[in-house]
């Protein structure tokens, strides 16, 4: 038994197919979806959804908000913004952090620059850099 | 003279024929762009039946009764009209088609007591609405053609602004959907409040989690704060489905509009072709009827004295002219 899944962002199906589990992130912990998990919708914060795949391959995507509804094995993600590894711009990232921590060090505590950051953050862990 | 005449008709053959390559060109531009249009379209369905089915599960939860943006008002005071239009012309009506509808839904809403608000799209309705001296509220232009998810998010944000603050009471988007490349047709929709029917089943799909199942979901956080969430993205789905529709629409409207102009210049052509052969024709002909009629009089000038040949000159030449 697998979930069928479906990444959807405004624009466009960003992935569709099976996958044996799926992690994702709501705003509080990680929570993972397994066939037959009970019908489930949640809003998202900023993080990594992880779809591991029936053939032992796993996927990554930097997810930065959304909805997951899960019912009848079926889990659809519904993003605005979702990316790919490949999409992402390493040294863009990269220097938004820089950018977040320096402001954070230098005591700004707005909530805009803490989401730069775990945006920032998501988009490397996600790319497969070391933060 | 009649020389001058065919320099003319040329001149002019030549123009139409630039301007014909012109709109050849612009009608295949938009003729690709429709297909891009059109799979734009298609592509953001999958996002808006998801959040429309996300939110009619969470009405099923019992959330949202009480969210303003699914509330109606009891007094209806002021309408927010979004009009849809493009930033270009060449278009035929596309873009008059949405301006009538808007300023007859406008007499209409005002003929009830209540009063207007404009949130314009593209460059063509706010230069119609702003040179009529309308009081425009908002003007968005730029990317009639290419609208993205951020586009719609400004609308989405400037309407859901107002309609929460109370300013307005009632918002309806009017924008061209886009049915198929032959045909297209202006429609009226509300944006807010969300319908009540739409929300709570009702709508022409069946919800697939049947009765029921919507109570025995797991949410996380609460129903209410998740709808909270979800009812600005499910308003921003709707704008941006419009902003799609009336691209495509645009650039099928398009089309056929340089399809149109492009058959009128090749008729004009022909026609012009013709009337500038004819002249020619004219002109040769004179040209030859000037040299005969020359040289017969010159003929008739040095045998001035013989009389039967200067008869038939004379007549030769009575001849020619009329003929």
């Amino acid at each position: 038994m697998t979930l069928h899944v479906e990444l959807v962002s405004p624009e466009k199906v960003l992935f569709q197919g099976e996958a044996d589990m799926v992690v994702c992130r709501p705003s509080d912990g990680d929570i993972a979806f397994l066939p037959g998990h009970t019908p489930y919708l949640g809003a998202l914060g900023i993080g990594v959804l992880r779809v591991l795949l029936p053939d032992s391959g796993e996927l990554e995507f930097a997810v930065h908000g959304g909805f997951v509804e899960v019912a009848n094995d079926r889990v659809l993600v519904l993003s605005d913004v979702a990316e790919v590894p490949d999409q992402i711009d390493v040294a863009r990232a990269r220097s938004a952090k820089e950018r977040a921590e320096a402001a954070i060090s230098g005591g700004d505590e707005s909530d805009e620059t803490k989401e730069a950051l775990q945006r920032a953050n998501t988009r490397l862990a996600v790319a497969g850099v070391n933060a | 003279m009649a020389g001058g005449q065919e320099r003319v008709l040329r001149r002019r053959i030549k123009s139409i024929q630039s301007t014909k390559k012109i709109t050849r060109a612009m009608e295949l531009i938009a003729g690709s762009r429709i297909i891009k249009a059109q799979a734009r379209v298609h592509a953001a369905v999958p996002y808006s039946d998801a959040i429309t089915e996300a939110v009619r599960d969470l009405a099923a939860a019992g959330a949202g009764i009480d969210s303003p943006l699914l509330t109606p008002r009891p007094e209806i005071k002021k309408v927010c009209h979004i009009v849809v239009t493009a930033d270009r012309g060449l278009c035929g009506a596309y873009n008059s088609s949405v301006i009538r509808a808007a300023e007859g839904s406008m007499r209409e809403q005002q003929a009830l007591g209540r009063d207007y608000s404009l949130v314009l799209l593209g460059r063509k309705g706010e230069g119609y609405f702003r040179y009529r001296n309308y009081r425009i509220d908002e003007a968005f232009t730029g990317f009639s053609e290419q609208p993205t998810y951020e586009d719609a998010r400004r609308v989405a944000a400037a309407v859901t602004r107002r309609f929460l603050s109370g300013e307005v009471d009632l918002v309806e988007i009017i924008y061209t959907r886009f049915i198929s490349v032959g045909s297209q047709e202006v429609v009226l929709r509300p944006i807010m409040p969300l319908e009540q029917e739409v929300v709570s089943d009702g709508d022409a799909r069946p919800a697939p989690s049947e009765a029921g199942a919507g109570a025995s979901y797991e949410f996380e956080p609460s129903p209410e704060s998740i709808l909270d969430r979800l009812l600005p993205r499910y308003v921003e789905a709707r704008i941006f489905a419009a902003l799609l529709n009336a691209s495509a629409s645009e650039q099928a409207a398009r089309q056929r509009a340089m399809k149109s102009a492009t058959d009128n210049a090749e008729d004009l052509i022909t026609r012009l072709a013709r009337i500038m052969n004819r002249a020619r024709q004219d002109s040769i002909t004179t040209e030859i009827m000037e040299i005969v009629s020359g040289a017969e009089s010159l003929r008739g000038g040095t045998h001035d004295t013989d009389v039967p040949d200067k008869l038939l000159a004379t007549t030769n030449n009575a001849g020619t002219t009329q003929g």
